[in-house]
């Protein structure tokens, strides 16, 4: 175990209680009466949690790939189960967003929820602890008892406080979700019985044969492209974002959507390397149709929920199509680019669900030409909008510009495509801002027509004021956040280039789909 | 004599019942006195754990497998006593007999889990369903004629099955000539795969099991019983001769040896057959006790996949598992029968709005149905990952695709419940207002269904010695 964990040396199990305060915190709502009180533990237990989360950035060891802050248990001593926390550089940015975001989605639903209150912050909490714990297990059955447990809460939240049709949103995402990780389920078991461990770090440095490879690499896939999502799977996001509470939304585009992209780096890329680099070619594609059609869809919405909603799925054909790059500046980049999608998205829905409180409308011709009215709300918007675009100076900037550079270092083809993904953001944003900011605005204040349209309070300008501070440290010093991933990427790299030495020959030619269609696209353009 | 004692102690409940019905106790009084001596069962049965010993001309063989399913079969009875508030489908001048009958039906359970000798098993199956066929047509006269029909379908049904089962055994006695499982472990495997004679009598011979269990080609009863008998009777008849059947077909497949190809390729059939069948039909109910009825004809063949493996990992997950499925199923029965008030069936119109009217009966639903789904961290699902490590390792990895395939098909009516259960009608129904004791209930319900899931090693340990015991 020493080979692959540092322990914990903190005064207290820090990943422990990341999981178990939301927990004992959810338990504890069930004893408590009245809304008020209600909103305020629910603050206060997200907040303790975030606090608590803090000593993991301050005291992560930057020059190892191990993973740190670990523990060790066991659990299930008959069966090999055992309960093994721990987080290296890969995993810890994500902790980090999901604490720090948690307290912000009960913020935005001071007074966008109206009913059961109790149970609304018992789920959310619930649901803390089952997000932070799929980030930090090192066990696969743990991971998998987090991964499937959230669901239960998050089905709830889309259920009963979700919009009109929050019947068939709650369902097609349970559904969909649950399909895609029960073939999940079987590889975690068949690789137990390969290699009589649920040890992840073990699973990693484990060889297995080219076939079985592939057959638990697309298990894998077929569960994390279905979360992440990748197009042609992503047909339940659009329908939970727009059902979904304001919180519901945030916590799905800001840290549920990342579950895929983690899954994918902790588990497809070193368990099954050889699979991984053979389908390459094909995940690259897919990601790119992500990309293109997740900017044309969101095109053509007149919901604004729907819009970002399909926004997230190019966002996230980005971070795909930067982890399958399989290099250092891809891999860093599509990190990067999951957290900035995680504060700008969240951001936007929380901006969605403000205005949503007014006018009772999602449609953007409903809530057009607020740049009068709500001066303060604008310019978030504004702020967030040109995040989400990737404008210089923000956080989505730097990401999105990793992963182009590294998709044009490695195949031109892929980066001239993905650069369309890139236009059509700047289309689709522009057009939603220029619609709510200006539309057919006079640029006079007309007094008593909206009276509605109230500016924000001190609670919506703290909640979002907190994530633009993020979008501008991350745009304009994205150092300290590569440099935590550093180390942990290159050893990501270094287990797949042993993969790749390990597999006899014969199955070199990897690239051939890409460089093949390359190759004839260029003869095309030469022969006119 | 102390060997015998937890059978002793539902005799003893069973008198006690006999003479309530000559006198004029009713209502809760009866209810208090079945919890009283039922929970005294419970605890003999616990204090006899560890006992070791053969009765009967060893035919009858006290040791840590059959204990623990008596544990097992004394509590779920307790539970079913002590469900509700009374008996609501019954008729009252009937309820004696009602309890009466009951505990015969689970004292022949728990002698079946220590009969080691052919004939003796199918005595005890037969003490069990007699008592069972007298009871599923007591229901009050209603709307609902459908008791009988169930009452007649169970009995033939399953007076052909133990035909079917004693046939079977003709031929084993004759090509064998002991009918002491302790001496066929000695010569069957050694010519199952000679004797296809052997074969077929082996299969007629569980067969008489598989229709307890309600296990494809032996189900169809199952969802007309379900519907027709009252939602206690049903809750019996949904769980308890399950567990029965559990422990007999270990002992009997355990028979057959390891190596027994065709006979382990009969079973797979037989699983998937069970779970595919009863999935998909369990997608259009309407009925809830219809919906579970389906739902327990999956779950058979989910418990079959662990049996079938024939190792010792397997028969201990189909322990687990067993006992899992009889906690989330009367979990699910304990809301359906506290739904209804008067007795009737349940549909999903019925529980729309649940939560609102009642939020701990829903949770206990939720609980319950995703527990039966395999959704962590229930019972269900580990005792899912239980039985399909055992079925990989033994390589059947088409089997447990299939079986994979199936739990995905499932989801949609488990879920399917729980969203009736949760959304919000503007339904003109009451609050429900529990007692107290059937609050406890529920919670029991749902932190042992979530505990025994999440910290199976207790239980574990101990099926693992009863296990080594049987074998």
């Amino acid at each position: 175990m020493e080979q692959y964990l540092i322990y914990n040396s903190l005064n207290y199990p820090i990943l422990t209680v990341l999981v178990a305060v939301p927990l004992f915190g959810s338990l504890i709502t069930l004893f408590i009466r009245g809304d008020k009180y209600l909103k305020i533990w629910g603050l206060v237990v997200t907040l303790t949690t975030a606090v608590l989360s803090l000593p993991l950035y301050s005291n992560f060891d930057l020059t190892t790939a191990k993973y740190q802050f670990a523990e060790f248990r066991n659990w299930i001593p008959f069966a090999k189960i055992n309960y093994v926390l721990g987080v290296d550089g890969i995993s810890i940015l994500l902790v980090l967003l999901t604490t720090l975001v948690m307290p912000l989605c009960i913020l935005c639903s001071w007074t966008y929820i109206k009913e059961r209150f109790k149970e609304f912050i018992c789920v959310m909490l619930i649901m803390e602890a089952a997000m932070v714990g799929v980030f930090v297990s090192l066990d696969t059955v743990l991971f998998f008892i987090f991964w499937e447990a959230m669901l239960v809460p998050m089905y709830l939240i889309i259920a009963v406080w979700g919009g009109p049709r929050k019947d068939y949103a709650s369902i097609k995402f349970f559904l969909y979700t649950l399909i895609g990780s029960i073939f999940l389920f079987v590889a975690i078991i068949a690789m137990y019985v390969t290699t009589g461990t649920f040890f992840i770090p073990e699973l990693m440095a484990h060889q297995f044969s080219f076939s079985y490879q592939m057959w638990i690499f697309w298990a894998f896939t077929l569960a994390f492209a279905i979360k992440v999502p990748m197009w042609p799977v992503h047909t339940w996001l659009p329908a939970a974002h727009v059902e979904a509470p304001t919180a519901g939304s945030v916590i799905l585009a800001s840290i549920l959507l990342k579950m895929g992209g983690y899954g994918f780096l902790r588990f497809c890329l070193p368990i099954a390397p050889a699979a991984t680099i053979y389908c390459m070619p094909y995940l690259i594609a897919i990601s790119i149709m992500s990309i293109i059609f997740g900017g044309y869809l969101a095109l053509g919405q007149n919901d604004v929920k729907r819009l970002i909603a399909y926004s997230s799925v190019g966002h996230m054909g980005f971070v795909t199509l930067g982890i399958f790059l399989l290099n250092d500046v891809g891999i860093k980049g599509a990190i990067l680019q999951m957290v900035n999608h995680g504060v700008t998205t969240g951001a936007l829905f929380i901006c969605v669900g403000i205005i949503y409180e007014r006018t009772h409308s999602r449609e953007i011709s409903d809530n057009s030409a607020l740049g009068m009215l709500m001066p303060i709300y604008v310019t978030f918007l504004v702020i967030f909008s040109l995040s989400s675009l990737a404008f210089p100076g923000t956080n989505s900037f730097v990401g999105e510009f990793l992963v182009l550079m590294a998709s044009f270092s490695k195949y031109k083809l892929v980066g001239g495509l993905a650069v369309i993904g890139a236009i059509l953001a700047a289309a689709y944003m522009l057009r939603l801002v220029q619609k709510m900011v200006w539309a057919d605005s006079d640029g006079h204040m007309h007094h008593g027509e909206k009276s509605h349209l109230f500016d924000l309070n001190f609670r919506e300008t703290g909640t979002l004021a907190f994530l633009a501070i993020f979008v501008f440290w991350i745009g304009l010093n994205p150092g300290p956040f590569l440099k935590i991933m550093d180390t942990s990427t290159l050893h990501l790299l270094q287990q797949l280039e042993d993969g790749r030495k390990a597999m006899p020959a014969g199955h070199g030619e990897y690239h051939a789909l890409l460089n093949g269609v390359g190759e004839s696209i260029r003869h095309l353009v030469a022969f006119k | 004599m102390t060997l015998f004692l937890p059978e002793l102690a539902l005799l003893l409940t069973a008198v006690v019942f006999f003479f309530a019905s000559l006198g004029k106790i009713k209502g809760a009084r009866l209810q208090g006195l079945g919890i009283l001596f039922s929970g005294l069962a419970v605890l003999i049965s616990l204090y006899s754990y560890g006992m070791q010993g053969s009765l009967f001309f060893n035919a009858y063989r006290v040791d840590a497998f059959s204990q623990i399913f008596k544990v097992i079969i004394a509590f779920g009875l307790f539970i079913v006593i002590y469900l509700g508030n009374g008996l609501y489908g019954i008729d009252d001048v009937l309820q004696p007999e009602y309890f009466l009958f009951l505990t015969l039906s689970a004292f022949g359970l728990m002698v079946m889990s220590s009969a080691v000798e052919l004939i003796t098993i199918i005595l005890c199956l037969e003490i069990h369903s007699f008592a069972l066929f007298i009871i599923i047509p007591f229901r009050k006269k209603g709307a609902y004629r459908q008791q009988m029909e169930a009452g007649i379908k169970y009995a033939l049904f399953g007076a052909a099955a133990s035909g079917i089962s004693l046939y079977g055994i003709s031929y084993i006695f004759g090509m064998t000539h002991t009918t002491y499982l302790a001496d066929l472990v000695k010569i069957i495997p050694g010519v199952i795969l000679k004797k296809p004679l052997m074969l077929v009598g082996l299969v007629m011979l569980l067969g008489g099991f598989f229709y307890k269990l309600a296990l494809f080609p032996m189900h169809f009863w199952a969802p007309d019983v379900y519907e027709g008998a009252a939602n206690e009777t049903s809750g019996f008849v949904a769980t308890l001769p399950k567990v029965g059947a559990v422990a007999l077909l270990i002992r009997l497949i355990s028979l057959a040896g390891v190596d027994a190809a065709q006979f382990t390729w009969v079973l797979m059939a037989f699983a998937v057959l069970s779970m595919t069948f009863g999935n998909l039909a369990a997608l259009v109910q309407n009925d809830i006790k219809r919906l579970l009825a389906y739902s327990s004809i999956a779950h058979a063949g989910y418990v079959m996949v662990g049996l079938l493996c024939a190792t010792e990992f397997g028969y201990l997950s189909g322990v687990y598992y067993i006992a899992g499925y009889l906690l989330m199923n009367l979990a699910c029965f304990f809301v359906i029968y506290n739904l209804a008030p008067q007795g009737e069936n349940i549909t999903f119109a019925d529980l729309s709005g649940l939560y609102k009217r009642s939020p701990l009966l829903a949770l206990t639903l939720a609980v319950g149905a995703f527990g039966l789904a395999g959704i962590p961290p229930t019972i269900g699902f580990t005792g899912k990952l239980f039985l399909f490590t055992a079925a990989i390792k033994k390589g059947m990895y088409g089997l447990i695709i299939l079986a994979v395939i199936n739990t995905g098909i499932a989801i949609f009516y488990y879920l399917k419940m729980v969203r009736a259960a949760y959304t919000s009608v503007e339904s003109q129904a009451s609050p429900l207002n529990l007692k107290l004791s059937t609050s406890i209930l529920g919670i029991f319900f749902i932190a042992i269904i979530l505990l025994l899931g999440t910290f199976p090693q207790g239980f574990m340990s101990v099926a693992r010695e009863a296990i080594a015991a049987a074998m």
